[in-house]
């Protein structure tokens, strides 16, 4: 019984890490494939016209799972980064690091999507409500992390300002989420949360959780992608990568 | 104390620290982070005088008038207590329509009309099949109308 137990602090190192994560891609990128597939059919193709905004809220398939995985993946980059300064593990600083494109992305999916949606059914493309700000302050929160630690050549010292920055930035994702609800804001509520039952037609519900997951496994495979080439840059004077690039030529 | 527990006792307290002040920051910008102001705030003052802001609520069925110069809009937005009239030159958005959301960008003119330079369509959160609306309307009706008719009820049983 003991030995079958999987010693997890064992994939801690990075050596350990890069095989497993090789593994794994693969599945997750199926994952996302067939989420998505399901996803865009429920949405597209299934769920109902809706009552007030016809067609065209159709981009909530879109708009929803990117801003949430634009706040998601910020608490799991924080995370990960405030372990790494905490511990000093290094590969959480560098699961941090491969994090922040891809929420950098969903960031900007969800402002840009926002906004092709705001244009038809506000009137307008923009807004400095406390919505769309603290969102565009998430934008930039990510695209300074990224740039902080480009800016800083010691893989290490750039991890830990990297993961203050991450850190402080963590107050922003409470502010989003709630801002709807603290302040007067023209976009409206939130149509699924814990607390209350959904707002939404099942179907249209379903469609928008599919996509949701497809995002989120599409986030892990590209992040798990990102972290194998970190993880071969930084860990290259070793002789397992010396030995993992001469096994490839 | 190691100096692995320094480090996060370190963490920890600076976040705790961070987000007492990101509160108290929060809190007294409060009335700056509003987008708009409701008729009720209006009218008890709360809005800025002579200077340009937004208010929100539900455009008042049946208020939306055309002026005779055929392009000025009038309508009014009710919070179900107060109401304002608003002014307004331009072209609306889609879902600005009687009973729903809007907002309102402006100065209040001295007779006490709101002149709107913008107007935004605010919708709700629920998505719903137009059937599924229709049926619910249907019910909101319904309800309202056996409300009605249980007041007039109780009215002629009273003595």
């Amino acid at each position: 019984m003991s030995n079958r137990v999987i010693n997890w602090f064992k994939f801690a190192s990075p050596q350990a890490f890069y095989p497993l994560a090789g593994k794994m891609i693969p599945w997750f990128w199926a994952l996302a494939a067939v989420f998505g597939l399901a996803g865009l059919y429920l949405g597209f193709l299934v769920a109902p016209t809706d009552a007030q905004q016809g067609e065209g809220y159709r981009i909530i398939f879109l708009h929803v799972p990117a801003s949430w995985l634009s706040m998601f993946i910020y608490l799991v980059m924080a995370f990960w980064a405030g372990l790494g300064l905490a511990f000093n593990f290094r590969l959480s600083a560098m699961m941090a690091t491969a994090l922040a494109p891809t929420g950098a992305l969903f960031a900007f999916l969800s402002l840009w999507t926002g906004a092709l949606w705001g244009k038809p059914m506000w009137g307008t493309w923009w807004v400095w409500d406390a919505r769309l700000t603290s969102e565009l302050i998430l934008l930039f929160l990510y695209v300074g992390f990224i740039a902080l630690q480009s800016a800083i050549d010691d893989a290490r010292r750039a991890d830990r300002a990297g993961a203050i920055l991450a850190l402080v930035g963590v107050v922003n994702v409470p502010i989003i989420y709630f801002s709807v609800k603290w302040w007067n804001t023209l976009h409206q509520g939130s149509s699924v949360s814990l607390t209350k039952s959904p707002s939404m037609a099942t179907t249209m519900l379903w469609g928008m959780l599919l996509c949701a997951l497809a995002c989120w496994m599409y986030a892990i495979a590209v992040a798990l992608m990102r972290v194998r080439t970190i993880i071969l840059e930084r860990e290259r004077h070793t002789d397992w990568v010396r030995a993992e690039l001469i096994g490839k030529e | 104390m190691k100096t692995r527990h320094k480090r996060i006792a370190l963490i920890v307290g600076g976040l705790v620290i961070l987000g007492v002040v990101v509160a108290l920051v929060l809190n007294a910008f409060q009335s700056n982070l509003v987008f708009f102001f409701s008729p009720t705030q209006v009218a008890a003052g709360e809005a800025p005088r002579g200077k340009s802001f937004r208010v929100g609520g539900l455009v008042k069925a049946g208020s939306i008038v055309r002026e005779s110069d055929g392009v000025t809009l009038r309508f009014v937005m009710t919070d179900m207590e107060k109401e304002m009239t608003v002014a307004y030159k331009g072209i609306l958005p889609d879902l600005f329509r009687e009973g729903k959301g809007a907002v309102a960008q402006g100065k209040l003119a001295d007779d006490g009309i709101f002149v709107a330079s913008e107007v935004l369509a605010k919708h709700d959160e629920n998505y719903m099949p137009p059937e599924a609306a229709k049926a619910l309307g249907d019910a909101s009706d319904r309800a309202a109308a056996t409300q009605a008719a249980e007041q007039a009820a109780a009215k002629t049983l009273k003595p």
